[in-house]
C-alpha cells in the first residue's frame, strides 16, 4: 500500500458523472439523459471504488480533483460533494465542477464551498442565443451573467468558462461578440476554453455534413481568439485553453505533464506511470460491477518507452513548455509554425493549429536500450 | 444412344459422312446455352441439369457476363451420325480464336432472338464463317416470344447475309419447338468434313486450357491423317515435340480414345505446361511421318491495349507477379513486364487483346488470387515518326519522345460497326463523332434497323464508347470492330504535374483537341484528393512546357484536436501514432506527400 504523504508529488482524481438533461448533437461523451433514475446507486458505486482503490494503493491523497461528465451539476449537490468526501486530498488541493449555467444557483455554490470545491467551470459555450441553439444547447445567456454573480457570492475567487467556435450559425462577429460578453461580465472568468466544434464520429452533428464547421473558418477564429484574450491580459496555457496569471488549471496541466491520475466512475481513463486503464463505459453495467464487487477496468494499455516519450512531448507541445528544440527537425514547412528559444521549440499560433503536423515530425529518443529514433 | 456407347468407338471413325462439325453464331443472351442444353437432351447425351454445371461456360466473369471466351466442345450422336458442336468465343476481342474455332467446322448455325435481330458482333462472326466457307443455317430463337418479330428477322437476315428466307428455321430453344428439324437440317445440310486416313497427320489446335492436374489440354480437330494415343507430335508453329499423353472425346465428359481420324474433334494431352506452346491455330503432326506444310491461318495475336497493374498494396507484388505467370499459362495472348512507378510502386505493364479481355485478366487477377489492384489509364501502341526518320512504338505514355524530337505521331485504328435501332442514328452519329470516327458506311437492314461503319481510332473506343453506345440506345446498338492499320492524328502527351513534379501514372497521350479538357479534369480530381500540405501545392496538367489547367491545394490552416484530457490522451495518440506509420505509406512526390489511395482514387473516377 502507498503512503499518502507523499505531499511534494502532483496526484489528480477525476470523477466522471455520466448525466446529462439532454444530450447536445455535437456531443460523443459517454453521456445518458435517461438514466437519472440511476444517480443514488451511481453516487454509492463511485464512493466504493474510491474505498477499493485507497485500499489497493491505487489512490494517492490528491492535488487535484475534477467533476467532470455528463453534467455534474446534474447530480444533487448534496451527493456530489458525498463523493468528494471520500477523496483523501491536501489541503490546498484544487477542486472543480463542471456547471451547467442554468443549474448553478447560491444554494448549490454553497454546498459545494463547504464540501471543499473552489473551482467551477461553466459550459457557456456562447453568448449568442441562435448560436446556442444550433448547437442544441438549452440554456439562455442570461444564465451565466446569474452563475457568475452566484459563483462570486459563494465564495469562488477562480472559474473557468468553455466557449466553443465553428457552428454554421456564427460568424465572426458573433464569436467576438461571446469573448468580449465574457470579459465583460461582473466578473472577467479568470480561465477560458476555447474549443474549435469537433465532428466527432457516431453524433448527430456528423451525420449532417451541411453543419460541419470549415477548417478554414476555424483557424480564422483561432486565431481571433487568441488576439482578443491576448490582448485583455489572458496567457496561453494549452491550445484551447488561456487564462490569467495564477489561475491556470492544475488538473489539467497534470494531464498535459503525463501525471499520474486517477479516474472514478463510468468510462473514468486513470495513469499510472505509463499504464494507462478505462472503466466500463457504461454506466448501468459500471454500477452492477462495483456492487458485485468485480473489476470496473474494460481496458488497458501499457506503454513501450518509446510511446510514452512521444506521448510526453505530443502533450507538451500543445502547451508553451515546447519541446526541447532538437526534438524537431529544421524543416522549412516547420519555420513558421514553431519558435525556437532558450533551447526548446514552442508553438507559434500558427503552430498550434497545425499541432498535429508538427507532432507528425517529433524526433523521439529513448535512452536505455540504445537511441530509437522515429 | 449413351455416351458411353458413343465414345466406344475406339477405332478411327473413318466414315467421314457421318461426322458433322458445327458451331453456334449468337449474340448474349439470345439462347445459345438453351439451345445447347436442348441439343445434349435431345441427343441423349446428359442430363442437362447436370450440364449446367460441367459443360456450360465454367468461368465466373464469363457467366456473369453472360459471354464464352475459352471455347469447349462435345461430341453428340444423332440419328446415327456424330455430331460436334464447337463453342466460340462470344467477344470481338477474342475476333482471332472465332476464327480458329470456325476453322474446325463445316457449318454453322446462325442464332438470333427473334424479338431482337442480329446483333453487330454476331453478323462479323457470320461474315468470318462465310470467309471460311461454312455452310450457315440461320435459325430464329424465340419465337414463343409475343415480342418476336420472324418476319423482320428474317428480312434482315436476308438482306444483310444474303440468306433466302424460306431457309431460315423457327424455333425456341425453351421449348424445343423445333430444335429437332434443326439437328435434322445440320445433319442435311452441313457438308461432312473431307479429309484423307492415309495422308501424314494435321490436326488443328483451335483452344488450349490449363489444367493444374493435367496440363495443357487442347481442343483439336483432325484435318488429314489420324491422330493416334502413341503417336509423337511435332508442334508445327512451336517447333516443338511432345509425347500424347492422352486423347480422347468430350461427351461431354472426357472419355479416352486410341484415334481419332479425319474430321474427328476432340481433345488432346501432351505433357505441355504453357498454352503458349500449343496455340490456338497450332498444326500438330506426326513427328515421325511430318506433313510437309501447316494448316493455313495461323496469327500470333498482338496485344492491342495496355496498361499498368499494380498492387494496392506493395507488399503483393511478388503474389502478383505468381499470379500473372499462371494466368499466362492459360491465356497465351496477354502480356506482361516489370515497370514502376514514382505514384505507384512496383507492377507490370501489361498487354491484351481488347478492353474487355483487359478487364476479364483484372478481375480474375482480383478474384482467384485474391489481390487489391490498381490500373493505369488504358493506353494504346502509338507509334511515332521522329524528326530523324526513325520510328518508336510507344504504349507507355511516359516513354514518348520529347515534343521536340518527334515529327508526327500515328495511332491506331479500328473498323468499327455499330447496328442500331434507326431512332438512335442521331445519337450514335454524335457519339462517333465526338470521338473523331469517320463513316465509311451507313445501310438499312430493314426500316427500323441501320448498319454503321466507322473508322475510329482504337484509343477512342478503349475509353468508354461502348459503355456510351449502350447507354445512349438503351442497350438496343451493339459493336463490333476490326484492326484496320495506322493514321496520323494530331497527339499529345498531358503530364500532370504536383508541385512542379510530373507524376507518371498520369501522364496520357490524347487528341489535342481533348487535352485541355483532360487536364482540367484531373487536376480538380486531385485537388479534391490530394490532402492540404503545410504549404500550397500547385497541381498542373501541362503539354511540353506549356501548362493547360492548373489548381491548387491550399496550405492547411488547422488539424490540431481541440481536446485533449484524461480520457483523449490514449485515443489522441493512437491518432498520431498511426498518422506517423501511414507517413512511412505515403509517396513523396517532390515535397509532397500523397496518400497512395489518392491516386487510386484519381485513377479509378477517370475510368
Ligand atoms: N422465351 C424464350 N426464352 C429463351 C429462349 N431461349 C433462351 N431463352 C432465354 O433467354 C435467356 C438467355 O439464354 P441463354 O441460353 O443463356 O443465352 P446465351 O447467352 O446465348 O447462352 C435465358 O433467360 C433463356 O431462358 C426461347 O426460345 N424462348
Ligand atoms: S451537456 Fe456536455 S456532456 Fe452533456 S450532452 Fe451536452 S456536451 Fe455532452
Amino acid at each position: 500500500m502507498k503512503s499518502h504523504s507523499n505531499s511534494g508529488r502532483a496526484f489528480g482524481v477525476y470523477v466522471h458523472v455520466p448525466f446529462c438533461r439532454s444530450r447536445c448533437d455535437y456531443c460523443a461523451f459517454a453521456t445518458y439523459t435517461d438514466r437519472d433514475h440511476l444517480m443514488a446507486r451511481y453516487v454509492d458505486a463511485c464512493k466504493l471504488e474510491i474505498r477499493r482503490a485507497l485500499l489497493d494503493g491505487q489512490m494517492e491523497r490528491a492535488s487535484s480533483v475534477f467533476f467532470g461528465g455528463g453534467t455534474p451539476s446534474r447530480l444533487p449537490a448534496e451527493q456530489l460533494v458525498e463523493i468528494l468526501g471520500e477523496i483523501p486530498r491536501h489541503a490546498d488541493a484544487e477542486v472543480t465542477v463542471e456547471c451547467n449555467p442554468e443549474d448553478v444557483n447560491l444554494r448549490r455554490l454553497e454546498i459545494y464551498r463547504t464540501a471543499g470545491v473552489n473551482r467551477i467551470s461553466l459550459g457557456v459555450q456562447s453568448t449568442m442565443h441562435h448560436v446556442l441553439r444550433s448547437l442544441g444547447r438549452n440554456h439562455r445567456p442570461g444564465d451565466v451573467d446569474r452563475a457568475v454573480g452566484a459563483a462570486t457570492e459563494a465564495g469562488f475567487t477562480t472559474f473557468n468558462c468553455d466557449l466553443i467556435f465553428g457552428s454554421v450559425g456564427e460568424s465572426d462577429k458573433d464569436w467576438i461578440r461571446s469573448l468580449r460578453d465574457l470579459l465583460e461580465l461582473s466578473v472577467a472568468p479568470p480561465h477560458l476554453s476555447a474549443y474549435a466544434l469537433t465532428v466527432e464520429p457516431g453524433t448527430p452533428l456528423a451525420g449532417d455534413p451541411r453543419r460541419h464547421p470549415d477548417d478554414d473558418v476555424q483557424a480564422r477564429r483561432y486565431e481571433l481568439a487568441d488576439r482578443v484574450l491576448t490582448d485583455a491580459g489572458y496567457g496561453w496555457e494549452e491550445v484551447s485553453n488561456w487564462s490569467l496569471p495564477g489561475h491556470g488549471c492544475r488538473h489539467n496541466q497534470l494531464y498535459w505533464q503525463q501525471g499520474d491520475y486517477r479516474g472514478i466512475g463510468s468510462a473514468a481513463h486513470s495513469h499510472e506511470q505509463g499504464t494507462r486503464w478505462w472503466n466500463i463505459r457504461n454506466p448501468d453495467r459500471y454500477v452492477r460491477a462495483v456492487e458485485r464487487g468485480s473489476s470496473t477496468v474494460a481496458g488497458q494499455e501499457v506503454l513501450s518507452p518509446a510511446q510514452r516519450e512521444f506521448e510526453r512531448l505530443a502533450l507538451s507541445l500543445r502547451t508553451p513548455t515546447g519541446v526541447p528544440a532538437g526534438s524537431l527537425p529544421d524543416l522549412p514547412e516547420l519555420a513558421p509554425l514553431v519558435s525556437r528559444t532558450g533551447g526548446r521549440a514552442v508553438l507559434t499560433v500558427r503552430g498550434r493549429l497545425l499541432a498535429n503536423a508538427v507532432t507528425r515530425h517529433l524526433r523521439v529518443e529513448v535512452g536505455a536500450a540504445g537511441s530509437l529514433r522515429e | 444412344m449413351s455416351p458411353g456407347t458413343s465414345a466406344g468407338a475406339q477405332q478411327p471413325n473413318s466414315d467421314c459422312d457421318r461426322i458433322r462439325n458445327f458451331s453456334i453464331i449468337s449474340h448474349v443472351d439470345h439462347g445459345k446455352s438453351t439451345l445447347s442444353d436442348r441439343i445434349l437432351e435431345l441427343t441423349g447425351a446428359v442430363d442437362p441439369r447436370m450440364m449446367r454445371e460441367q459443360y456450360l461456360d465454367s468461368m465466373d466473369i464469363e457467366r456473369e457476363r453472360g459471354i464464352t471466351i475459352k471455347a469447349q466442345n462435345v461430341r453428340v450422336t444423332f440419328r446415327d451420325h456424330v455430331l460436334h458442336l464447337i463453342d466460340t468465343p462470344g467477344h470481338v476481342d477474342f475476333g482471332y480464336e472465332v476464327s480458329r474455332s470456325l476453322a474446325a467446322c463445316e457449318g454453322a448455325v446462325l442464332l438470333v432472338d427473334a424479338s431482337q435481330g442480329i446483333q453487330a458482333q454476331t453478323l462479323a462472326n457470320c461474315y468470318q464463317a462465310i470467309e471460311h466457307d461454312l455452310e450457315i443455317i440461320a435459325v430464329l430463337n424465340k419465337i414463343d416470344l409475343p415480342a418476336a418479330d420472324p418476319e423482320r428477322c428474317a428480312h434482315e437476315i436476308e438482306q444483310v447475309l444474303g440468306l433466302p428466307a424460306q431457309g431460315i428455321l423457327h424455333i425456341s430453344a425453351k421449348t424445343g419447338q423445333g430444335v429437332e428439324e434443326l439437328l435434322d437440317a445440320i445433319i442435311e445440310r452441313v457438308p461432312a468434313p473431307t479429309g484423307d486416313p492415309t495422308m501424314p497427320l494435321r490436326a488443328l489446335i483451335f483452344d488450349s486450357s490449363y489444367d493444374q492436374y493435367r496440363g495443357v489440354v487442347s481442343s483439336v480437330r483432325v484435318v488429314d491423317g489420324t491422330l493416334r494415343s502413341t503417336a509423337r507430335l511435332r508442334f508445327m508453329q512451336a517447333g516443338s515435340v511432345h509425347d500424347v499423353e492422352e486423347i480422347g472425346v468430350r461427351t461431354p465428359d472426357g472419355v479416352a480414345v486410341s484415334a481419332l481420324g479425319p474430321g474427328e474433334v476432340g481433345y488432346l494431352i501432351a505433357g505441355i505446361k504453357d498454352v503458349g506452346e500449343a496455340r490456338s491455330g497450332e498444326t500438330v503432326t506426326d513427328a515421325a511421318a511430318p506433313a510437309a506444310d501447316a494448316l493455313a491461318g495461323y496469327r500470333d495475336p498482338k496485344p492491342m491495349v495496355f496498361c499498368g497493374i499494380y498492387p494496392v498494396d506493395g507488399d503483393e507484388l511478388p503474389d502478383l507477379r505468381d499470379a500473372l505467370e499462371k494466368l499466362k499459362l492459360n491465356d497465351a495472348s496477354f502480356t506482361f513486364e516489370p515497370e514502376s512507378s514514382k505514384a505507384l510502386g512496383f507492377g507490370f505493364r501489361c498487354g491484351f487483346l481488347g478492353l474487355l479481355h483487359m478487364e476479364i485478366v483484372r478481375e480474375r487477377l482480383e478474384r482467384e488470387f485474391d489481390l487489391s489492384l490498381i490500373a493505369t489509364a488504358p493506353s494504346v501502341a502509338y507509334r511515332a515518326h521522329l524528326s530523324d526518320g526513325s520510328t518508336v512504338d510507344v504504349d507507355n505514355p511516359t516513354d514518348l519522345p520529347d515534343p521536340s524530337q518527334i515529327d508526327h505521331i500515328d495511332e491506331p485504328m479500328l473498323t468499327a460497326t455499330i447496328l442500331t435501332p434507326s431512332e438512335y442514328t442521331g445519337t450514335v452519329m454524335e457519339l462517333a463523332q465526338a470521338k473523331r470516327g469517320e463513316m465509311s458506311k451507313m445501310e438499312y437492314l430493314s426500316p427500323e434497323r441501320l448498319e454503321l461503319v466507322y473508322r475510329i481510332p482504337l484509343a477512342e473506343v478503349v475509353v468508354d464508347f461502348f459503355d456510351q453506345l449502350k447507354s445512349r440506345t438503351k442497350g438496343y446498338a451493339s459493336l463490333d470492330y476490326e484492326p484496320a492499320g495506322y493514321a496520323t492524328a494530331s497527339l499529345v502527351r498531358v503530364d500532370v504535374l504536383i508541385n512542379h513534379v510530373a507524376v507518371d501514372a498520369f501522364s496520357t497521350i490524347v487528341h489535342r483537341s481533348v487535352a485541355d479538357s483532360y487536364g482540367r479534369r484531373m487536376t480538380d480530381k486531385l485537388r479534391q484528393l490530394i490532402p492540404r500540405q503545410l504549404f500550397d501545392v500547385p497541381i498542373q496538367a501541362a503539354i511540353g512546357g506549356r501548362v493547360v489547367a492548373r489548381e491548387t491545394v491550399k496550405a492547411k490552416r488547422k488539424d490540431v484536436l481541440a481536446k485533449c484530457y484524461g480520457g483523449d490522451i490514449t485515443r489522441k495518440r493512437k491518432l498520431l501514432e498511426r498518422q506517423k506509420e501511414g507517413k512511412k505509406r505515403m509517396k513523396n512526390i517532390g515535397r509532397v506527400e500523397v496518400p497512395q489511395e489518392a491516386f487510386i482514387s484519381a485513377l479509378r473516377l477517370d475510368e
